[in-house]
């Protein structure tokens, strides 16, 4: 479904990702995983066209897209939950949700926000709210909720569990399972390695900028380094 | 009554001001640009004026043209000037801003002289009486067309997809292109929108002050970005409530015999702001994000 083939990004001189290639098929969940700084998040942001490659390729449902707008990206059905949520605190949940649904046919607009809100109900009370007054967790559903809203075909998330209470974080790994049970494709981006290799099928393990290790999920729970490094024991 | 008087007066005046803060406040708002061509629209909307008045072309059709020309001149300026600088330093689209107005005001005075042109905007004229007050059609209209204008923008921005839009690029631009909105065309929008509102003004400027020079949108323009720093730069309501601020300064200095010192009076207002309330009355605070 995804093929990203020997990315190479820069930020002015620093080398921030060296030569990565990995894939997503469709109906798995798979995860990027490694600590602070190692280009998870600029991995995603590339993906979905906010930075380039100065080499390689990005394929999505089998066209090229490493030269699209992130515009044209999300319309084809790759939706993007960024670091730190990034709800549009400002403005109300409903209109976070209406964003969410910019590229898609107005007539489907009020259909799909009650999809959310049955999914997210803490969403439904709050639809009047600025999203600015949200709770962390709160916040955190908004923001996929909103990316939910053009249906897409992939879901990337980039630390979902970021800032939460453990019991949030829990929830949120819920209800990823529940959209991957639905046929959502999902590419999950973690420091709470952890959670994460419970949850996804394969994961790729990232180390300042390059990927050192790969493997399915349970292998790599099970895989010493990572262990040491990632898992705390 | 005098004080009734001013004050309508001061309305007058400010929802001119408040009109045109409006377009250097949505434009700071959605790119963190600081327009300064944006007077030199309100020059050209002048000009638009004089030429569609003495083609004999009906009020109606000749204020369509002036707002109608000073959005395509902002929009041609943004794709032309501003759309290839999109990821070049802020500083350096400043200076293009800077450079557009200069070239504007030396492209009028190439076309037409620099001699002021007289300009009569056709608005009814006469007065009526309210307690014991004098009040001219024409201050009555300007401040109506000016609510109504602002009522529109308001519902646009509230209400509308592109509105919407508008306000989730100036929130946050990175999260807007995630959600599919296209920026570009949403800030083409903005310049849009805002230089109508300039158009506007435009109209309601020359009402009150009826000569056309190269060079009259560069103080209008100057007293409207004070309007809108005043009110907080990228703030909606804080340019409205900017512009009518400057407007009631401006005439308060005029009626306490200091007539020659209201451009003074309104670049010491800036001066205050910046030193005192940087961030505007209305403002929110800019945190730098790593």
């Amino acid at each position: 479904m995804l093929n990203v083939k020997n990315m190479n990004v820069y930020y002015g001189n620093i080398y921030a990702i060296k030569d990565v290639s990995f894939d997503v098929n469709e109906g798995e969940i798979v995860t990027l995983i490694g600590s602070n700084g190692a280009g998870k998040s600029t991995i995603l942001k590339t993906i979905s066209g906010l930075l380039r490659s100065k080499t390689g390729s990005i394929a999505f449902l089998g066209e090229t897209i490493e030269n699209s707008a992130s515009h044209a990206i999300v319309k084809r059905g790759l939706a993007h939950v960024p670091e730190g949520r990034r709800v549009f605190l400002q403005m109300s949940v409903q209109e976070n949700l209406e964003m969410g649904h910019y590229t898609q046919p107005r007539i489907t607009m009020n259909e799909r926000i009650e999809d959310v809100y049955e999914r997210f109900p803490r969403l439904k009370e709050r639809y009047k709210q600025r999203a600015g007054t949200l709770s962390g967790g709160e916040q955190q559903m908004l923001a996929m909720g909103r990316a939910l809203m053009s249906r897409p075909k992939l879901l990337m998330l980039d630390e979902p569990s970021m800032g939460l209470a453990p019991l949030l974080v829990d929830q949120i790994f819920e209800i990823i399972k529940e959209l991957a049970s639905l046929g959502v494709t999902i590419l999950l981006v973690e420091q709470n390695a952890q959670m994460a290799l419970s949850l996804a099928n394969r994961g790729y393990v990232l180390e300042t900028g390059k990927i050192t290790l790969t493997d399915s999920a349970k292998n790599l729970l099970e895989n010493d380094a990572v262990r040491r490094a990632y898992l705390g024991g | 009554m005098l004080i009734l008087d001013q004050l309508i007066n001061a309305l007058q005046l400010g929802s001119i001001y408040a009109l045109v803060a409006l377009g250097y406040s949505m434009v700071y708002g959605i790119i963190k640009l600081l327009n300064f061509a944006h007077g030199d629209v309100i020059m050209v909307g002048g000009y638009i004026a004089i030429f569609s008045l003495a083609a004999g072309h009906h009020p109606a059709l000749a204020f369509f043209l002036i707002v109608f020309g000073c959005t395509l001149l902002a929009v041609v300026m943004e794709k032309l000037a501003y759309t290839p600088l999109r990821t070049a330093p802020r500083i350096s689209v400043l200076i293009t801003a800077i450079g557009i107005s200069i070239l504007l005001q030396n492209l009028a005075q190439f076309f037409f002289e620099a001699r002021p042109l007289p300009l009569h905007i056709p608005l009814p004229t006469g007065s009526i009486n309210i307690a014991g007050t004098t009040l001219a059609y024409t201050m009555i209209i300007t401040i109506m067309a000016s609510v109504l204008s602002m009522l529109a923008l308001n519902f646009v921005v509230s209400r509308t997809r592109l509105g919407k839009a508008m306000r989730a690029v100036s929130e946050d631009g990175e999260a807007a292109q995630l959600m599919g909105i296209n920026v570009n065309n949403v800030v083409t929008f903005t310049f849009a929108v805002g230089a109508a509102l300039a158009g506007i003004g435009a109209i309601l400027y020359f009402v009150r002050f009826p000569v056309v020079t190269p060079t009259v949108g560069a103080m209008l323009g100057l007293k409207a970005f004070i309007a809108a720093v005043l009110g907080g730069i990228g703030s909606i309501p804080g340019a409205m409530f900017g512009g009518f601020a400057i407007g009631i300064l401006e005439v308060l200095v005029t009626a306490a015999g200091f007539s020659r010192w209201t451009d003074g009076a309104v670049f010491l207002v800036l001066i205050i702001v910046l030193l005192v309330r940087p961030t505007g009355l209305m403002g929110r605070k800019i945190v730098e994000k790593v």
